[in-house]
């Protein structure tokens, strides 16, 4: 099987990887490049664990050629938080409690964060829209809901970068 | 067609952990040189908040910051045994085993701090913060930390403990067939409106009302969060999921996120939660489990309210559109209780 290198940006920084055909890009960014916070979940595109922004826009990185993202910008949650500080996502997410077993949560705060980055000012069915394509066990959803929009409210959903 | 509204009530008494040959849990408790502590257990923290709980009760018990308190958890290799994490029993049998195994550390603990400050152990007393202190005479101190570096390299002591909490195996009576499986009940309440459609047959959870009793709620904030999703996941039983097959056959049954059905973020209801607090006398400071409980009147409560909406009895679940309108064709249409 052949080789292809592959260029793309991940969280401000420069990756270059060899990719195999038809490899998907959850794979490249857990094995090839090591970011391990976009989650394995189902593999076929219906739990949104793997959620990560390609310029900007949220994709199910398990569904989506590696191939394609030459060139371009990516988003994981290994780039949200500022060293110690937390994205004002995350840190909604801890103060309403929004993860138990927290294996989505990773899928939650990117589908959120190209929700606020588009949107600053959601309304709660936007909220509810936004994270319909991703798949929580544990909380019945509505702490998550709670955390986006207090995030947004804030004010602080939204940073430059 | 039209919509029914219908109310269903259910509660339940719900028995905290099992006892299949008896149910064991074991913690052990050791202090740092620097007298931070570390528990070890192989008890399993799925996102329910188990290191948390056991974190808190170990620093409540040891009388030390609970910033102090380390919980390792799930290594079955090298923790101490632990039936698991199950039938709501985590709560209740780790953290009494935590507690026994934090109490014998502690009493070292008193002990190295008793040798340094030439007083008697009995008359000391630990302010939580990090201070052991003569009672009577908080000048008279030494640090956590100090005492614990002491016993290890002045005095040779370990500051360690060990804890078990079993509830026995209980036999059936060969006579009454009387057993008495659990120690302890956590009960609850429920009330649910819900709109059924019967035309296309779909239940609506318009609101849920309910009052829990938790023994004492350890950390309120994770007990109100599971609650919170454990109702959601009772909802879910109640209307979604199943493996089984809808037509015509097993094969037919789903096997994934595609076909497994559970209700998403838009599916949610609004649920007011009375969380009442009547300590469990053997439980650690009064806990018992919300665990299972969370899920499981939500289950009967819709059951009824369907019942309630429409006059279709159903005894098995989910409670499926399918279901609910061969029950109204049977009965000639639908049936509503009328309003409560």
């Amino acid at each position: 099987m052949s080789k292809k290198p592959l260029q793309f940006t991940l969280n401000g920084d420069s990756k270059a990887v060899f990719v195999e055909d038809g490899q998907n890009l959850l794979d490249v960014l857990r094995r090839g490049v090591g970011d391990l916070s976009p989650k394995y979940g189902c593999g076929q595109g219906t739990c949104g664990a793997c959620t990560v922004l390609i310029d900007g826009e949220p994709h199910l990185s398990c569904l989506t050629l590696a191939e394609t993202v030459e060139g371009r910008s990516l988003s994981s949650t290994g780039g949200l938080a500022q060293g110690a500080d937390l994205h004002p996502l995350q840190d909604a997410f801890m103060r309403h409690f929004a993860a138990q077993c927290g294996f989505c949560s990773a899928g939650m705060l990117m589908a959120a964060k190209a929700l606020l980055d588009r949107n600053p000012n959601p309304s709660r069915d936007e909220v509810v829209e936004a994270i319909s394509g991703n798949i929580c066990r544990c909380t019945g959803y509505e702490p998550i809901i709670d955390a986006i929009l207090d995030a947004a409210q804030s004010g602080t959903g939204r940073r430059s970068a | 067609m039209s919509i029914h509204k219908g109310r269903g009530f259910a509660s339940i008494n719900y028995p905290i952990g099992m006892n299949l040959g008896g149910d064991p849990s074991q913690a052990l408790v050791h202090s740092n040189p620097d007298g931070k502590f570390a528990v070890a257990l192989s008890s399993i923290d799925l996102g329910q908040g188990m290191k948390q709980v056991t974190r808190q009760i170990a620093a409540e018990t040891l009388g030390v910051p609970v910033e102090d308190v380390y919980v390792d958890t799930a290594d079955s290799d090298t923790g101490p045994h632990c039936m698991g994490s199950f039938a709501s029993r985590g709560t209740h049998r780790v953290g009494n085993a935590v507690i026994q195994a934090a109490k014998e550390a502690r009493s070292v603990m008193l002990e190295a701090a008793a040798e340094e400050l030439e007083v008697n152990a009995a008359d000391l007393e630990t302010d939580g913060k990090g201070n052991i202190f003569v009672r009577g005479a908080p000048s008279r101190s030494i640090s956590t930390g100090e005492a614990c570096g002491a016993a290890q390299f002045k005095q040779g002591k370990t500051v360690s403990g060990r804890g078990i909490f079993l509830i026995p195996m209980s036999d059936v009576d060969p006579e009454t067939g009387e057993m008495t499986p659990v120690s302890c009940y956590a009960h609850a309440a429920l009330v649910v409106d819900i709109e059924v459609d019967d035309e296309t047959g779909e239940v609506d959870v318009k609101q849920m009302n309910s009052a829990y009793e938790v023994g004492r709620a350890l950390n309120p904030r994770m007990v109100e969060q599971q609650l919170v999703g454990g109702a959601w996941m009772g909802m879910s039983h109640a209307l979604w999921e199943t493996t089984e097959p809808y037509y015509p056959e097993r094969t037919h049954g789903p096997t994934d996120f595609n076909q497994y059905l559970m209700p998403g973020p838009g599916d949610i209801a609004p649920h007011n939660i009375a969380i009442l607090e009547r300590p469990a006398p053997d439980g650690p400071y009064g806990g018992k489990g919300p665990g299972e409980m969370c899920a499981n009147p939500v289950l009967p409560a819709v059951a009824n309210a369907v019942f309630n909406a429409v006059g279709v009895r159903i005894d098995e679940l989910p409670i499926t559109p399918e279901k609910v309108l061969r029950g109204i064709k049977a009965n000639g249409g639908a049936r509503p209780q009328g309003q409560w």
